[in-house]
């Protein structure tokens, strides 16, 4: 377990730099973690996170395939959006924890 | 103490050889995980592997349920090969292993390779296994990017730290 300073905030992070609160998490934080990985967020990565945090934080497993469903975006633009590892990149800023799902 | 550097993968090259439910699902899966970590990924179907992205037969596919050992009933009681071979229940096996994935959020074949190339992977199939089977690109799922062989496969093997998985 580390501790990491975002936007003035300490939060604590996990080996692979995951919020272990939640609760912590905010809009600031989100965007100081993807400017760490070279990413600037905008409205539309804002709205992603937001369905991605009501969705783990209701107990629900996320995959790629729901995050295509949401009505949020489709999964070619959350490639876009998140280049890379998309669901890995995007759980993290949303502040929950590391996906756990194959699909 | 030395520090080991370490070397993640760039690449994979996935070869769908068999038509099971199974052996297709096996690749698809490995091809949309890497896909998810951001590795360059292309699928190639050959032989029977084709009716994975034949239009007509995608979302059909069907499992042994003769002569493969792993089959049980539910609750785990030994699968009789008799039973696998009565009609009908081959099918039933087949339909009942596509809802359970379904409940996994597992999606059907056509999606699932939407998924795939919509992350930037990219599917190919088997020039010599398609003029066998005498199909045309028309037969081929619209996600097919296009029609080698293996030697072309190969070539798109190149550059350092690439795998060459084959089902």
């Amino acid at each position: 377990m580390a501790e990491k300073t975002y936007a003035g905030v300490t939060v604590n992070v996990d080996d692979d730099g995951y919020m272990t609160d939640s609760s912590q998490w905010t809009k600031e934080i989100a965007a100081e973690m993807a400017k760490e990985d070279g990413l600037e967020l905008t409205d539309k990565h804002y709205d992603v996170l937001g369905f991605i945090r009501e969705k783990v934080l209701g107990g629900a497993t996320l995959t790629i395939r729901a995050i295509g469903k949401s009505g949020h975006t489709d999964i070619k633009s959350f490639y876009k959006l998140f280049p890379g590892a998309p669901l890995k990149k995007a759980t993290k800023f949303a502040g929950v924890a590391k996906p756990s799902s194959c699909v | 103490m030395s520090e080991e550097k370490k070397h993640p993968l760039n690449k994979v090259l996935i070869i769908v050889a068999k038509g099971s439910i199974e052996d297709v699902y096996a690749g698809l899966v490995m091809a949309n995980g890497a896909v998810m970590e951001g590795i360059e990924t292309k699928l190639f179907f050959t032989f029977f592997g084709l009716d994975a992205i034949t239009k007509k037969k995608m979302n059909s596919l069907h499992t042994s349920t003769v002569g493969n050992p792993a089959m049980t009933m539910p609750g785990g009681i030994p699968f009789p090969t008799w039973l696998g071979g009565v009609p009908g229940i081959e099918a039933a096996v087949s339909s009942m292993m596509r809802k359970q994935m379904e409940d996994l959020d597992i999606p059907p074949v056509d999606e699932f390779m939407e998924m795939i190339t919509a992350g930037g992977g990219e599917i190919f199939a088997c020039k010599l296994a398609v003029d066998m089977f005498k199909l045309k690109k028309e037969d081929l799922y619209e996600e097919v990017s296009d029609i080698i062989t293996i030697g072309e496969f190969y070539e798109k093997a190149d550059g350092q730290q690439t795998q060459i998985i084959f089902t």
